[in-house]
């Protein structure tokens, strides 16, 4: 079977829209195109029943009320109103927050402009399957901690923390909990009360919505959670997030969390499936590959895996017809490879050579196995042409080397 | 990031990939560069009567890496050894159009020819 390219596996950086989200938010551009905040005639009556309905779709995945949820530009709006919204409401309570170094850059530089600000941030390290553990969160809460925000999972490993545990710490020790769920929402079973989470960040174009548009759950009883707003103006949102609602894109959200909520058991089995096809099969037939990450406590559809001895650009190269992405210093504009390998122990050359192929809704087997045979052919073109490789053959340890340094 | 098309050309059809025998005399052997910085070069010249009659490399790194060592390879073939040390990081960046933060993958096949170089004058040197 012939499969068509440039075949897509970067699901965790975005999505396509799925067909019946754009067929739901097309009539609200033309038809019912009102301000969902016009009181006074149908136009704005139609848009607001509308995200009310979206609101309710997307607060029952993850077992929210619909007043709980705010609807923002995305997931880099919905972390920075919960850890600054948060930091600077309870500024008086104390001044400490504890987050995780893997977290992703929305989080860790909101942190950081609030340690300019004069807070003290705890960053919990991670072991080398990129997991932090409750107890962690447990000894770092001081007096003075208001906040812990851990992300469900990772985006560049998938890997899952003990979300639940971790809200059970908090809830008991009376701090709030944020998590950022992007690359989790819609796609494990989440819910907010089993898991003590006061406040969640999640993104429609992770679940095959539109891009720009996002939400942040707040929890509105027991406890009953107040932020300061970030963005001054109109009221909106209950006066968390001011801003004339995105309509269409809400209303698009919110069929996309229908869907994925509806399709979940059996989506996440067949992601599942194909991805650990794709795991057994690159072990199998390459030598010295490494799994990044835990291979149990990760989302179905994400694989990290490094190739020693080959460095991920040039094997991105060859691969141009498979959409994914690298952990590689190449690939950025900075010359550092991935923080979050590195975090979790890697090495900077297994960072470099590290690839990320997160597999969704539109995959299919045939795309699996091409692209293992493509990996498999280049990896080894590759190592014909890498030094590195030709001297582990010769059994040099590439560690007795002095090298230099550029 | 976009790569021009003398990059792909040769990252898909490297020249002069390959080893010699870094014990012969007459071969010079240059390692540059670190596994975590993400490039190491391997060049090596064979020299006969003070000319590089041929070139071979080994490349751990990007694209731009292996265009940068492929193509420095397919110069000093036939060079002075004396000409071959006037080589400049920016007339392989010029050739292959490199971008700013691909500059270093220059300078580092500078620096792999300079040092390959320098190891075939230590053995003639040390046999004199």
């Amino acid at each position: 079977m012939t499969v068509k390219t440039p075949i897509y596996l970067d699901y965790a950086a975005t999505c396509p829209v799925d067909q019946r989200v754009v067929d739901t938010m097309v009539p609200f551009f033309t038809e019912t195109y009102g301000n969902a905040a016009s009181r006074t005639h149908a136009f704005g009556w139609a848009a607001e029943e509308a995200v009310e309905q979206a609101r309710e779709q997307i607060a029952k995945t993850i077992g929210a009320d619909a007043k709980e949820i705010t609807f923002t530009s995305g997931a880099t709006e919905s972390n920075n109103l919960a850890i600054k919204g948060i930091a600077e409401y309870l500024h008086e309570k104390g001044k400490h927050i504890i987050t995780v170094v893997t977290e992703h850059k929305a989080v860790l530089d909101a942190c950081k402009y609030l340690e300019r600000q004069g807070y003290d941030i705890t960053y919990l390290a991670v072991g080398t399957d990129g997991l932090i553990t409750a107890q962690q969160v447990a000894d770092a809460i001081t007096e003075n901690t208001v906040l812990v925000s851990v992300m469900t999972a990772n985006n560049e490993t998938g890997v899952v923390q003990p979300i639940a545990e971790i809200g059970k710490v908090c809830h008991e020790r009376k701090v709030l909990f944020h998590t950022d769920a992007v690359q989790a929402f819609g796609k494990i079973p989440l819910d907010v009360q089993e898991m003590n989470i006061d406040l969640m960040s999640i993104s429609a174009h992770k679940i095959y919505g539109p891009k720009g548009v996002g939400a942040l759950y707040v929890r509105r009883r027991k406890p009953r959670v107040r932020l300061t707003p970030q963005i001054h103006g109109g009221g909106h949102e209950r006066g968390n997030r001011s801003g004339t609602l995105n309509v269409p894109s809400i209303v698009g959200f919110g069929e996309a969390a229908r869907i994925a909520r509806e399709g979940m058991a059996e989506e996440s089995v067949r992601i599942a499936t194909l991805r650990n096809r794709l795991r057994d099969r690159l072990r199998g037939e390459i030598q010295h590959v490494l799994l990044n990450g835990s291979e149990t406590e990760v989302l179905p559809g994400t694989l990290n895996i490094s190739f020693a001895y080959i460095e991920g650009e040039s094997l991105l190269m060859a691969l141009k017809d498979i959409a994914l992405s690298s952990g590689s210093a190449c690939t950025s504009a900075s010359l550092e490879p991935s923080y979050v390998l590195r975090a979790m122990g890697l090495d900077d050359e297994m960072a470099h050579s590290s690839l990320r192929m997160t597999i969704g809704r539109f995959t299919t087997e045939a795309e699996i196995d091409y692209v293992v045979e493509l990996i498999s052919k280049h990896v080894s073109r590759l190592r014909d042409m890498s030094p590195l490789w030709e001297m582990v053959q010769e059994g040099i340890d590439l560690n007795s080397i002095q090298w230099t340094a550029h | 990031m976009a790569y021009s098309d003398k990059v792909i050309d040769h990252y898909e059809n490297p020249r002069n990939v390959g080893s010699m025998d870094k014990g012969e005399d007459n071969v010079g052997t240059g390692i540059v560069g670190a596994p975590a910085c993400g490039d190491v070069m391997k060049l090596q010249i064979k020299v006969d009567d003070g000319v590089i009659t041929d070139a071979k490399f080994k490349t751990y790194g990007c694209g731009s890496a292996i265009a940068s060592s492929s193509l420095v390879t397919e110069w000093v073939k036939g060079m002075k050894v004396e000409d071959a040390m006037e080589i400049k990081n920016s007339q392989i960046a010029q050739e292959l159009s490199l971008p700013p933060v691909k500059i270093h993958c220059s300078v580092l096949a500078e620096d792999a020819i300079k040092a390959a170089i320098s190891d075939y004058q230590k053995k003639t040197s040390g046999d004199a």
